[in-house]
């Protein structure tokens, strides 16, 4: 590569400390999972904690020493509430905060390859790749550390799960000596290893190649079709099938173990459960964030996230594991506990609201009970991780977290339980492990 | 009804009231002038008579005779044979009447005796600032602040309702204390229960003799009796390692089920499967209640 100058200079010791951040946010086919709640806010924003979900990824990267750029790369159409978090992320954390549109569903490599002029720009040292949807403790500089003292074409961020719950996940077999990567594969239906790919990368300028040569060689094989049958677009490639699947057990990917927090966010449950994560994160990173009780004040117990724009009734007791947005009106005597409620919401008095999501402007009956089951991993087990949630088994709804789509209104003293209503629904009844459309 | 009987002068008259649904219960066949009892049926499969026995006679002595030395069902055996001799008559019930034998029931009948209380001696009733149409309310008994209480509901000798608390249709038995922000309807709360805050009960739930429910469950329909052995296994089954002196609904405890009611509310609980083999002397599927969470390992051993 033309950045590295084999003349010693003082240049290319300013250009090793550059580097880039590259989150893929996917687009409005993906994270379909996450409905109804992302028919209002593309899924990437989704507050979690309180902050956009790539917030906390660009928060960790702006704190990277060297960190020059990051770039958006997904295929959302430009509209009002990204371009509207891109402008304050700049801001806030005076970086260049970019977004690159993909002209069709690229995969999870393709948009890489397709984008890598800007990419390389620069000449960065190495750029860091992350996904939107996981939650994580970030631990970019221990990465960057690993791969200084080894550079390698792709070092991947890796977690332990359990036997049967690494199914779902991408698998790593790793080398215990080199930490090099032997073998990947992506979701097993047999167990392979308990190491799992957590959609957090470190990627040398070299790493393009190998893309260049799957980009080349899909051209070459014309239409395609893998293994699910389903017809793939040109210039599409798959990180994981297509790369590191591939080239494992060849000296070219190597893991990085972190045992920190990390989650997958696909479903309004796991993004709950997201959310408790990073509000523990916040009391060694953010503590501001925290809400403390104050004489006056709601009672508050555990880890709660309050927006300052919010009006809490001082009866009201709130958390564990509650984030409140801008502009909620919380009434006297609520009480909350392991729920987000999005902005402008409104809880009258006395409602309970339980492993919910309220949704943006909806409304909530005095004495109504909102309550939802959760379907968190087993906090006995410290390797366990969320179970891949389906929706219905044997037709039946599984009991999950009880969802209020954008401007619900449920009326006084109802009971919603294990139910998901559809925005813009005005309830008259209870209901129970149902749909509302 | 005894001006009736003295009229007759006939050895018995029976109390009948119209109802609905005659053939849940024995029927009276009578004369529609002058109320001479012609035939019981016993729940009869076609329709004979909407006029049903409402449990109250005027008897005259010799009807003893007829009474031999064992155990007699007087409806069964003695009124048949004086209703052949003529010697029974039926005067209608005008005013309400209800079999309260079912919790379901005893709730209706509450809300007819309330309506009643208003026609007749309404000063008795309560009013005031959050409550409701018929409420009865004890001297003794303590209301909170921004209550909604009623309609149709009687609160005994030294009930404690705490602020926030709505109440409607159910019968709060002496001592017992709803706590704060709590919602109940169609209820029986029993003697000296404890009822916690932010508790949802509907459905003809009924609580026995000093039955604690913890903060934030929701309860739909179950019966928590204290003395049942049930109530020996809910206690090891509650949440956390204590062990109270009185029963105590917490997490996951599972509770009786009145009649066949089988809603269940399952999680990701693997126990739960243990839970219902244990209890299959009794109808299957009873009542979870609480929020399901990974149970506490001294819970299953309960089992």
């Amino acid at each position: 590569m033309q950045c590295w100058s084999h003349k010693p200079c003082i240049r290319e010791v300013a250009i090793a400390a550059m580097l880039k951040a590259v989150i893929l946010i996917g687009g409005p086919q993906k994270g379909t999972r996450f409905r109804p709640l992302s028919f209002e806010v593309p899924k990437p924003l989704f507050p979690v904690a309180g902050v956009p979900m790539i917030q906390h990824h660009i928060e960790a990267c702006a704190q990277v020493p060297g960190m020059q750029e990051i770039l958006l790369i997904g295929f959302y159409q430009p509209d009002e509430p990204l371009t509207r978090f891109l402008e304050a992320a700049q801001q806030e954390f005076n970086l260049p905060v970019r977004y690159l549109q993909e002209f069709a569903p690229l995969g999870t490599g393709g948009g890489l390859y397709h984008f890598r002029d800007q990419i390389l720009a620069g000449g960065p040292e190495a750029f860091f790749v992350l996904n939107a949807d996981v939650c994580s403790d970030f631990p970019l500089s221990a990465m960057l550390a690993a791969h200084r003292h080894q550079p390698h074409p792709f070092l991947l961020l890796g977690t332990t799960a359990n036997r049967t719950q690494s199914l779902n996940y991408g698998c790593i077999v790793e080398n215990p000596q080199t930490h090099e990567v032997l073998h990947y594969v992506e979701k097993p239906s047999t167990f392979v290893s308990d190491i799992i790919n957590c959609g957090i990368y470190l990627f040398s300028p070299e790493a393009l190649k190998p893309l260049r040569d799957v980009f080349q060689r899909n051209q070459q094989n014309g239409q395609l079709e893998d293994s699910s049958g389903l017809w793939r677009g040109a210039g599409t490639i798959r990180l994981e099938q297509d790369v590191f699947a591939a080239l494992a057990g060849q000296g070219q990917i190597y893991v990085h173990l972190n045992d920190g927090i990390w989650s997958q966010i696909k479903s309004a449950g796991s993004a709950l459960y997201a959310s408790r994560l990073y509000l523990g994160q916040y009391q060694l990173t953010h503590p501001e964030r925290l809400a403390k009780h104050s004489p006056g004040g709601p009672r508050i117990r555990g880890n709660v996230y309050i927006h300052p724009t919010a009006k809490v009734a001082p009866s009201a007791v709130l958390g564990p594991n509650v984030s409140i947005g801008e502009g909620v009106t919380v009434g006297e005597g609520v009480r909350l506990r392991e729920s987000i409620v999005l902005h402008g919401a409104t809880l009258q008095e006395h409602t309970c609201v339980l492993h919910s999501i309220v949704g943006w402007g909806s409304m909530v009956g005095r004495w109504s009970r909102v309550e939802g089951t959760p379907n968190d991993p087993n906090p006995n087990d410290p390797r366990a991780h969320m179970d891949s949630e389906s929706l219905f088994k044997d037709g039946k709804l599984l009991p999950a977290i009880t969802i209020l789509g954008c401007r619900v209104r449920i009326p006084a003293e109802v009971l919603i339980l294990n139910s998901i209503v559809l925005p813009h629904k005005e309830l008259s009844r209870s209901f129970t492990n149902q749909i509302i459309l | 009804m005894v001006q009736f009987h003295r009229h007759h002068g006939q050895e018995g008259s029976i109390l009948v009231t119209r109802v609905e649904e005659p053939s849940k219960y024995g029927v009276v066949v009578c004369e529609a002038d002058t109320g001479r009892i012609h035939r019981f049926v016993e729940k009869p499969q076609v329709f004979v008579s909407n006029k049903i026995n409402a449990g109250m006679y005027i008897l005259s002595p010799a009807v003893l005779r007829r009474i031999q030395l064992r155990p007699t069902s007087i409806e069964k055996e003695v009124f048949p044979v004086m209703a052949e001799e003529g010697q029974l008559y039926a005067m209608e019930l005008q005013g309400f009447w209800m079999d309260i034998g079912q919790p379901k029931d005893f709730l209706t009948g509450m809300c007819l005796f309330l309506q009643s209380l208003r026609q007749k001696q309404p000063e008795q009733l309560c009013s005031g600032p959050g409550i409701v149409g018929n409420v009865l309310v004890d001297p003794s008994a303590r209301i909170g602040q921004n209550c909604s209480i009623g309609p149709n509901v009687s609160l005994g000798p030294g009930v404690v309702v705490e602020d926030g608390v709505c109440i409607r249709r159910c019968t709060v038995l002496r001592d017992a204390h709803i706590r704060s922000h709590s919602w109940l309807e169609s209820c029986i709360v029993g003697w000296r229960c404890r009822v916690g805050q932010w508790v949802r009960m509907e459905n003809v739930t009924v609580l026995g003799e000093d039955v604690i429910v913890n903060d934030e469950l929701y309860l739909n329909g179950p019966a928590c009796c204290p003395t049942s052995p049930l109530a020996t296994r809910c206690r090891s089954l509650g949440s956390s390692c204590e062990r109270p002196a009185e029963p105590r609904v917490g997490q996951g405890t599972l509770a009786w089920a009145s009649q066949a009611r089988t809603r269940c509310v399952s999680g990701s609980w693997t126990g739960w499967k243990q839970l219902d083999t244990c209890f299959c002397g009794h109808k299957p599927g009873g009542v979870l209640v609480g929020t399901p969470s990974p149970p506490p390992q001294e819970g299953r051993a309960g089992c």
